[in-house]
């Protein structure tokens, strides 16, 4: 065995890794060299076989073929215990945290000998605040949001000091000055000696941030390349094959009618660890898509739940669809009237994750597609209906009879929003309509809303990703703390004046705000 | 009138002992996510064993230990083929309990006759001449002390240790804990087993010390008392112990209201124990938020790591 002699063997390093499921191979024969101190981008599609190449370096699966090297020798890794006493840490996609517990109990199952937990809330409060990453050791998981439960994901990896962080998607709901905290630290993690997968779709980070990237298509490395000496459609091109589609944005026509009215609504939140609503105003005219920005448990929770109606108000008036008061309607009676509505969470709100595309494609458009004639099921129309769905909106499954949960997330997502947007609504609310959604099928997303814009729909848009809301956006405004800025024109604001928003400070905020229960009130810097 | 209260509580601590040992038992098992619905049928087992044990050896602690090793057997049973084979949890556990009838009852045969002598309580120096509590709380059978014991054991490595994080985090989502790298399925084998053991001492106990005796199906539907104190107790050591003393003490009292000759059907007052615990439960656990922080989310799912 022959290694040269003067260079450091990579950290790790992979050679004809492969692996293959029951339907299909998710891996072939993949080369990957992780050098020390190196921050190594891994691009590629949703089902290129990311995932699952991480999940073989963090011991989660085992390959078929191939051979793992750390620091030049060989190993296996037969479980996740083993991978963290090589010092590999990970950040999952889906994460792997318990909802009934706290996030010191969260981050100590993790970390192996972690047995005085007071001493941990203090480590977790140090390494959290040291990254910008504000977490109260203290609360339930299951009260925090989705950007909360990545933090605890991402501060449990950094209490480890692992010599390899695998990273999936770490920034995808931090506000810019965050972004830019968390890329310091990746920084000088590297420059300490440790090494950094990094896995994004968010090309313009993978540019700034990495040195080195390996590109993944159908299973297969289609190249490596240097991030800082490609352009973001270079890097593009090597992950789908073909040109990143760009959507068509012309400027909303003026004037259309004001169909979602929120005037003045404040609410207590039922959590105890809630965001409460204060004075929220907001308006949502015809043919025009509005923006709201903001870090995660802010608030965008509770206001989406009032609006969609899950969570119904004590009293009508503060909400508005179409001129009705309808702040006391339950869901079915606000869709009936015309609302669409996505929800953040695919499995479990936005489909029934056992049952079939056509079924679930009954639950909301039942109405819509004249589904159901005296209270009996028309299963050719269900089945129709799903199968248009599937088709125009080029969801990758097996057909209308798929259970929803064998689809990848970002094909799940294209459904669901397919689905609101075949039933025509007049009002479409959307919570993160492209989170976990790899570049090519979140271009189509957003370029599909902006297509049922133009057809006179209006639009409000929840989401933590300021570019997608610069893209697709006419007016942004920022919750921040429970309370909403006024919405401001996309093309006058740009993302720095946002990013500020985000911390609660724009002009007119009270003076006097409150904390944010997180403690996130951080200022930006 | 104290002196009449004392026989009283006393009789309702032994009384509500079999239902501490079986529902902590099935307790730690629901919160690995097992749920093991064969509760009555273990008892049963365990009741048959110890007594069989006591009945040939003479010595009350051979029949707990026979009891313990009975259960546990049984359980192994239900956690071979559900944990192993992915068997139906609810399917298997109603099977067992109604096999566990069965067994008992067949092996139970040749000792229907046989009765034995309790074993002497155990009363604690000092601590039992203090009036009333003395005798309530420090003259009891040994077991009765064991199951508090028990109860503070649980409690304590539920919430207090790493292992009962471990185990509490199975329960509530398999998944991430396999992907964090614990061996998901070890450790419900354990809680299970664990649970079954349990079962088994209540059933001993009540066959050995507290109605020295073996008579077909004695447990009498405390098994499934037991797993229903689990549940309204939302899975909390001390609402669990609370219920199986309340289910006693309702016990002991309606019989002392037959004795005492009351113009109420002897059937109805029979019933009341298992009413009364019910309905005690169900209004102390409506709280929701209660419930959803409590609850092993993955209870009676099946889990395979690589599914």
């Amino acid at each position: 065995m022959q290694r040269p002699p003067a260079a450091a063997p990579p950290r790790l390093s992979l050679r004809g890794i492969r692996k293959a499921y029951p339907s299909v191979v998710a891996n072939d024969g993949i080369d990957l060299d992780v050098a020390p101190g190196e921050i190594h981008a891994v691009l590629g599609e949703n089902g290129a076989g990311k995932s699952t190449l991480m999940k073989i370096i963090y011991g989660v699966a085992k390959p078929d073929a191939g051979e793992l090297r750390w620091a030049g020798r060989p190993v296996e890794i037969a479980n996740p215990h083993a991978a963290r006493a090589l010092g590999i840490g990970m950040v999952f996609q889906h994460f792997s945290l318990f909802e009934t517990l706290t996030v010191t109990e969260n981050v100590a199952l993790a970390l192996d000998g972690a047995r005085d937990l007071a001493a941990l809330a203090r480590r977790i409060q140090d390494v959290s605040q040291r990254y910008g990453l504000p977490l109260d050791p203290r609360r339930l998981v299951h009260s925090l949001s989705v950007g909360e439960r990545q933090r605890v994901e991402i501060v449990r990896c950094l209490l480890q000091a692992p010599q390899l962080l695998i990273m999936d998607e770490p920034t995808s709901v931090l506000t810019p000055q965050a972004v830019g905290k968390l890329f310091e630290t990746l920084r000088q993690l590297a420059a300490e000696g440790c090494s950094i997968l990094y896995i994004s779709h968010k090309l313009d980070e993978i540019k700034a941030l990495c040195t080195m990237a390996t590109v993944l298509r159908a299973g297969r490395v289609s190249g490596t390349c240097d991030p800082r000496r490609e352009t973001a459609s270079s890097m593009a091109r090597m992950m789908i094959g073909k040109d990143l589609p760009v959507s068509a944005h012309a400027e909303a026509a003026a004037g259309g009618e004001p169909r979602l009215v929120v005037a003045g609504l404040s609410q207590k939140a039922d959590d105890p660890f809630g965001t409460d609503l204060d004075d929220v105003h907001l308006t949502v005219h015809a043919g025009e898509i509005v923006g709201i920005a903001g870090v995660s448990g802010n608030g965008q929770q509770e206001l989406l739940y009032a609006l969609s109606g899950e969570a119904p108000l004590a009293e009508p008036v503060p909400i508005r669809l179409l001129g009705a008061e309808v702040g006391r309607m339950h869901p079915g009676r606000r869709r009936k009237l015309g609302l669409g509505f996505v929800p953040e969470e695919r499995l479990g709100r936005g489909a029934v994750p056992n049952m079939s595309l056509a079924e679930n494609a009954l639950l909301t458009a039942h109405r819509a597609g004249e589904m159901v004639r005296v209270g009996l099921v028309r299963a050719a129309r269900t089945t129709a209906f799903a199968r248009d769905c599937i088709e125009r909106f080029t969801v990758k499954c097996g057909g209308p009879e798929a259970e929803a949960r064998s689809l990848s997330g970002g094909n799940l997502q294209k459904f669901i929003v397919g689905r609101e947007v075949l039933q025509a609504p007049k009002v479409l609310v959307v919570a993160q309509p492209t989170w976990g959604v790899d570049v090519g099928a979140a271009a189509f997303i957003r370029q599909s809303l902006i297509d049922l814009r133009n057809r006179g729909t209006a639009i409000l848009v929840v989401s933590e990703e300021l570019d997608e809301l610069f893209e697709i956006c006419d007016r942004i405004a920022v919750i921040a703390k429970g309370r909403l800025s006024p919405a401001k024109r996309t093309r006058e604001t740009n993302v720095e004046e946002i990013g500020i928003w985000m911390s609660g400070l724009w002009p007119g905020a009270h003076a006097d705000a409150m904390p944010a229960p997180t403690g996130m009130s951080h200022a930006p810097d | 009138m104290t002196d009449a209260l004392v026989p009283i509580l006393v009789a309702t601590l032994a009384a509500g002992t079999p239902l501490v040992f079986a529902a902590l038992g099935e307790l730690v098992a629901e919160k690995s996510g097992v749920l093991n619905l064969g509760v009555e049928g273990m008892m049963l087992c365990g009741a048959i064993a110890g007594f069989a044990a006591t009945a040939a050896t003479g010595s009350a602690t051979a029949g707990m230990l026979a009891g313990v090793a009975a259960g546990a057997a049984t359980a192994l049973v239900f956690a071979v083929l559900t944990l192993t084979l992915q068997a139906n949890q609810v399917a298997a556990g109603l099977a067992l309990s109604i096999f566990g009838v069965g067994l008992s009852a067949f092996a139970g045969k040749p000792f229907e006759s046989i009765a034995l002598t309790a074993p002497q309580a155990f009363a604690i120096p000092v601590l039992s001449g203090i009036p009333v509590l003395g005798p309530v709380l420090f003259a009891q059978q040994p077991l009765v002390y064991l199951s508090w014991a028990l109860f503070g054991l649980v409690s304590w490595f539920l919430y207090r240790t790493r292992a009962g994080l471990v185990l509490r985090a199975v329960g509530e989502s398999p998944v991430s804990a396999n992907a964090i790298g614990y061996p998901v399925i070890g450790i419900r084998y354990l809680a299970t087993l664990f649970g079954g053991a349990m079962a088994g001492v209540g059933g001993a106990f009540l066959s050995v010390i507290y109605t020295p005796m073996w008579a077909e199906n004695m447990t009498a539907g405390r098994g499934w008392i037991a797993l229903a104190l689990v549940v309204f107790a939302t899975w909390r050591p001390g609402r669990v112990l609370a219920g199986a003393y309340l289910f006693g003490g309702v016990t002991i009292a309606q019989f002392f209201a037959q004795g005492a000759g009351a113009a109420i059907p002897s059937q109805l007052l029979s019933s009341l124990p298992y009413l009364a615990t019910i309905a005690v439960l169900v209004l102390i656990s409506r709280n929701p938020n209660v419930i959803r922080l409590n609850a092993p989310v993955s209870l009676g799912k099946s889990y395979h790591p690589d599914s």
